[in-house]
């Protein structure tokens, strides 16, 4: 019989530590899909970040490098410049990428760094159990904002994606959700965009990638994909935000 | 290149380690060691090299954690304030034992502190600096040959015990010139790094560079496995030079500029029929704790003379061991002491004042 389903090549053979209904298998398993599809496992080095995908040097059958707290896009940027014939790429949460890492994000995408970051945006901290990310939303409960979060005291959620579309340095930046069928695959399409971009030496590019954390949001993970639905897409609309041609 | 030519220190680093293979260059500037990044960013892109100037100290050092994973020679410099930011990156890189060099042109201290020569990071750079069981193999030269020399030994020890190596000068050595010469040295022959992120090919397992240990038995392989390599070190690289012990009642240690005014001190005081000796130690990690014990038998006192309020002083403490007294003298904030301030020590010490 033929098999019409098996674990990407690029995906290691272990168990993965994510809770029940955590996307991040289903992003793990797109970047890998991607990986296979265009032949670069051997050639592919990831970067790996702190928070709930912290294994993922465990997961991929690439070369792995784990940053510090914040540093992957720096990290990345030391790696491929000395490999720039090799594909690089960061996997970061929200916490990661857009606190205390906003300033390497933004001057990776500045430079214009050849990499590409794929960001988990669930709008929480999970590792550490559920406290407030820069990306939760304006009323959102969380453990550090037990009341909802309020913009007037605990700042507003940040948009990524439109704020770095605005650099000169970004070359391909798209939103993407994993919450059902259809946008699994338009992510898959994201993905493989920005790696077939990034080979061709085109500049920096990131899909963020909208996801859920029914653990920490207190939600069955068919729930969370609907709230998902109803509170976060409003929020951070889906679609490419910037896909420029580089002048220079 | 083994003519001789009058360079300014911090361009001299970058030179010795431009010649030592080192092709990758991550750095912020900060006064007063912004000629390294200067020369690496004028001399790197016409050898095929990277000089990239990070957003911050912090990003600067983890571009240097990247590249050292990615089985490069690489180098970062910085002074004071900015090797603090770069602490995190320094405990990730010594817990990841990945090799690199990174530079240190103290300025006084602490917070923003000044702009001019101290000593007061000895704490900083020989005890930790970021958080963990680790320590820096720490070079501290007292000329700009020996910068140059040191330099080049430098990446050859973090190669060889997969360490990060830091260069402590201050900020007169950095600033200042003297006539250096280049011992041409093949760099052809560096190191294999079978586990770098080099990409897999295909033809091996993933290598993976990393810190994270969550099992407390594997981490404490991975820390004792480390204490080794530092025994290995302790027994192989410790540098110092030695001048005058022998006969020596009273003993100067000082170590960077500081030893070369204290030698001046020393000459003054054997001419007065003094006896002085001296001890510098090149290696502040690890510390030259035999000459000590040795010197300590004859010796009636030692004077740690510093540019601090007294950091090394507790090294020289705990080498002599209660064998005879340990004084200190120092100045700080980016105050030099004087020959004459040192005399004046000694002959206190002496009874002589």
């Amino acid at each position: 019989m033929e098999k019409v389903f098996e674990r990407p090549k690029a995906l290691c053979n272990v168990p993965l530590h994510y809770c029940p209904g955590c996307t991040h298998g289903i992003v793990h398993r797109l970047v890998a899909e991607v990986m296979d599809e265009l032949d670069i496992t051997g050639d592919t080095i990831g970067v790996a970040p702190v928070g709930c995908s912290v294994f993922a040097y465990n997961y991929f059958e690439c070369d792995m490098h784990e940053a510090s707290h914040g540093r992957a896009p720096a990290v990345a940027t030391g790696i491929k410049r000395v490999h720039n014939d090799k594909i690089v790429f960061t996997y970061q949460g929200d916490g990661d990428l857009a606190a205390i890492g906003t300033a390497e994000t933004v001057h990776a995408a500045a430079r214009g760094e050849n990499i590409t970051i794929i960001f988990i945006n669930n709008a929480i901290y999970g590792m550490t159990g559920g406290q407030m990310a820069p990306t939760s939303l304006a009323g959102q409960i969380t453990q550090t904002t037990p009341y909802g979060r309020n913009p007037k005291t605990q700042g507003y959620p940040i948009r990524m994606a439109e704020m770095l579309s605005t650099l000169d340095g970004a070359r391909y930046i798209e939103r993407v959700a994993v919450d059902s069928i259809k946008n699994i695959k338009a992510a898959k399409a994201a993905i493989k965009k920005a790696f077939t971009l990034q080979m061709q030496g085109e500049g920096f590019t990131m899909v963020e990638v909208l996801s859920s954390c029914p653990t920490n949001w207190g939600l069955s993970p068919v729930e969370a994909l609907e709230w998902l639905r109803a509170n976060m897409i409003p929020h951070y609309p889906l679609g490419v935000y910037c896909d420029k041609k580089l002048e220079g | 290149m083994s003519d001789k030519v009058l360079m300014k220190g911090n361009e001299a680093i970058a030179e010795a380690a431009i010649q030592a293979g080192c092709r990758y260059f991550f750095g912020y500037p900060i006064t007063p060691q912004t000629e390294v990044a200067a020369y690496m960013a004028k001399k790197m892109p016409k050898i095929g090299g990277v000089f990239l100037q990070a957003e911050s100290e912090v990003s600067a050092i983890n571009m240097v954690y990247g590249a050292a994973g990615a089985g490069a020679r690489v180098m970062t410099s910085s002074s004071s304030p900015g090797i603090s930011l770069k602490q995190e990156g320094i405990s990730y890189i010594a817990g990841a034992n990945l090799p690199c060099v990174i530079i240190n042109i103290v300025r006084g201290g602490p917070g923003l502190g000044g702009i001019q020569p101290a000593q007061s990071d000895y704490f900083q750079a020989t005890k930790g600096g970021g958080h963990g069981d680790y320590h820096l193999v720490v070079f501290a030269p007292a000329s700009i040959q020996e910068m140059v020399d040191l330099t080049s030994n430098a990446f050859d020890v973090a190669d060889k015990y997969r360490t990060p190596v830091m260069i402590i000068g201050d900020g007169m050595l950095g600033q200042m010139m003297e006539p250096v010469t280049f011992q041409s040295k093949e760099t052809a022959s560096l190191p294999e790094k079978p586990w770098a992120t080099t990409g897999t090919k295909g033809k091996r397992e993933h290598n993976i560079i990393n810190s994270l240990y969550l099992n407390p038995e594997d981490l404490e392989k991975n820390i004792l496995e480390r204490q080794e390599r530092y025994n290995t070190i302790k027994a192989n690289e410790v540098r110092y030079e030695a001048v005058g012990v022998e006969d020596a009642d009273y003993v100067l240690v000082a170590y960077g500029m500081t030893a070369r005014i204290a030698k001046n001190a020393m000459a003054t005081l054997r001419k007065q029929g003094i006896k002085v000796g001296l001890i510098r130690p090149i290696t502040l990690w690890p510390f030259p704790t035999e000459i000590f014990e040795k010197t300590a038998k004859t010796a009636k006192a030692f004077l740690s003379v510093e540019m601090s309020m007294g950091q090394m002083v507790e090294d020289v403490r705990l080498a002599v061991n209660g064998a005879c007294p340990v004084h200190f003298y120092g100045r700080t904030g980016g105050m030099v002491p004087t020959p004459d301030e040192i005399i004046n020590e000694v002959k206190k010490i002496g009874g002589v004042l």
